[in-house]
């Protein structure tokens, strides 16, 4: 899913500033999951919105709601009448979400969350990345665990020089985490496929990432 | 903002220990002041931060929220987590132009009824000191929406 992380209040107060009446719009898909952007956050964020704006002496006229998923006019569209009638739009989805209210509606979008990555829901609480969109997958040959995404150098090759005695990696982004390739040599043990590690690839194309600008995905079966 | 005549605290009270602590206060005839205003939870493991923002919405100047002494959770963690819950709230408080110290988390066993009437005089006596914090039921339709949502939320957990 894609991982967000709700805005500082102080950033979304400050956003807010020039508005009077305003539409929270949550998304049920992968922010909701997360638990940055569902009608539950949509709730807690519009009351803290108003509590401050009240203790400002600037009441703020909030309308709550959330759509199935952001990213789809289909959904947006349930939306209209209300959307138009606001001043501005605080989107909780993720970027996607408010890329496209902002190609719909004239009118301005803000962001709630900060997108973050593809992630997977470690533990209640704790999101981690696992998948970088890089556009080429190869994880049939690593165990099914991509060190584009889980090693902090992209290695195709490793593990390098970084790993510690006990398998982590000297890199270390909130907390210690295991050396992908470490993952990977034990995880193909147990699926004896250890044998992949003798393969050496190639230097990655990365013709398929971002590098070369926005990517678009075209079916033309599916095209009406 | 208007100044009410005497504070509004609501406190959210878990059913097996705060709540019968507060039970007790009452058939031990023991006086505290009538400002309290008690919703009970399950547990206080069931609270959610939106129970807190919306009770000052509604037009609360302070929030008790009083679970199970450590260790004796009749759903083992849940008053731990509703402390976690009660510390992020404090920290988001002040970015809200709210005191911190409008809120409070307190631990007591059901045996505790004197404890229980401390802490509302405490608190009573705390939440005047600072001053009301909102303004007055009638401010305007936004008051009343929390009010109404706040009612129905607490509905939902089943508290009311």
């Amino acid at each position: 899913m894609i991982v967000a992380d709700q805005k500082p209040i102080e950033e979304i107060l400050q956003m807010l500033e020039p508005y009077k009446r305003v539409l929270l719009l949550g998304c049920q898909s992968c922010v909701a999951v997360c638990m940055a952007g569902g009608e539950k956050e949509v709730g807690l964020l519009a009351s803290a919105v108003r509590l401050a704006r009240t203790s400002q002496g600037r009441p703020i006229e909030i309308t709550e709601g959330v759509v199935k998923r952001q990213c789809d006019d289909e959904f947006n569209d349930l939306w209209r009448e209300t959307i138009e009638q606001q001043e501005a739009v605080l989107s909780l989805a993720c970027g996607v979400g408010v890329n496209k209210l902002s190609e719909r509606f004239d009118l301005p979008i803000l962001p709630a969350l900060n997108t973050k990555f593809f992630g997977e829901v470690e533990r209640q609480g704790i999101w981690t990345e696992v998948c970088a969109g890089c556009g080429n997958c190869i994880l049939h040959m690593t165990g099914g665990i991509c060190p584009i995404a889980r090693c902090a150098k992209n290695l195709l090759n490793g593990p390098c020089g970084g790993v510690r005695a006990d398998g982590t990696c000297e890199v270390s982004r909130n907390g210690p985490r295991p050396c992908a390739w470490v993952l990977i040599y034990e995880r193909l043990g147990k699926l004896n496929q250890r044998k992949n590690m003798e393969q050496l690839f190639a230097a990655k194309d990365w013709s398929s990432d971002r590098h070369g600008g926005p990517r678009r995905r075209i079916r033309e079966d599916m095209l009406l | 903002m208007s100044a009410h005549a005497e504070p509004k605290i609501v406190a959210f009270c878990c059913h097996y220990c705060a709540f019968a602590a507060a039970d007790l206060a009452g058939v031990l005839r023991l006086k505290y002041p009538p400002n309290v205003h008690i919703i009970r939870l399950p547990c206080t493991g069931k609270l959610d931060a939106l129970y807190v923002l919306k009770a000052f919405e509604a037009g609360a100047d302070g929030v008790i929220v009083a679970g199970c002494l450590e260790g004796s959770c009749h759903f083992i963690s849940g008053n731990i987590r509703a402390k976690k819950r009660v510390l992020a709230i404090k920290n988001l408080l002040p970015k809200l132009g709210i005191a911190p110290e409008r809120l409070e988390f307190f631990n007591l066993s059901s045996a505790q009824g004197d404890r229980f009437a401390q802490i509302a005089r405490e608190m009573v006596e705390r939440v005047r000191a600072l001053g009301s914090f909102h303004p007055a039921e009638e401010e305007d339709s936004h008051d009343r929406r929390g009010s109404e949502a706040h009612r129905r939320d607490l509905t939902d957990a089943g508290a009311l």
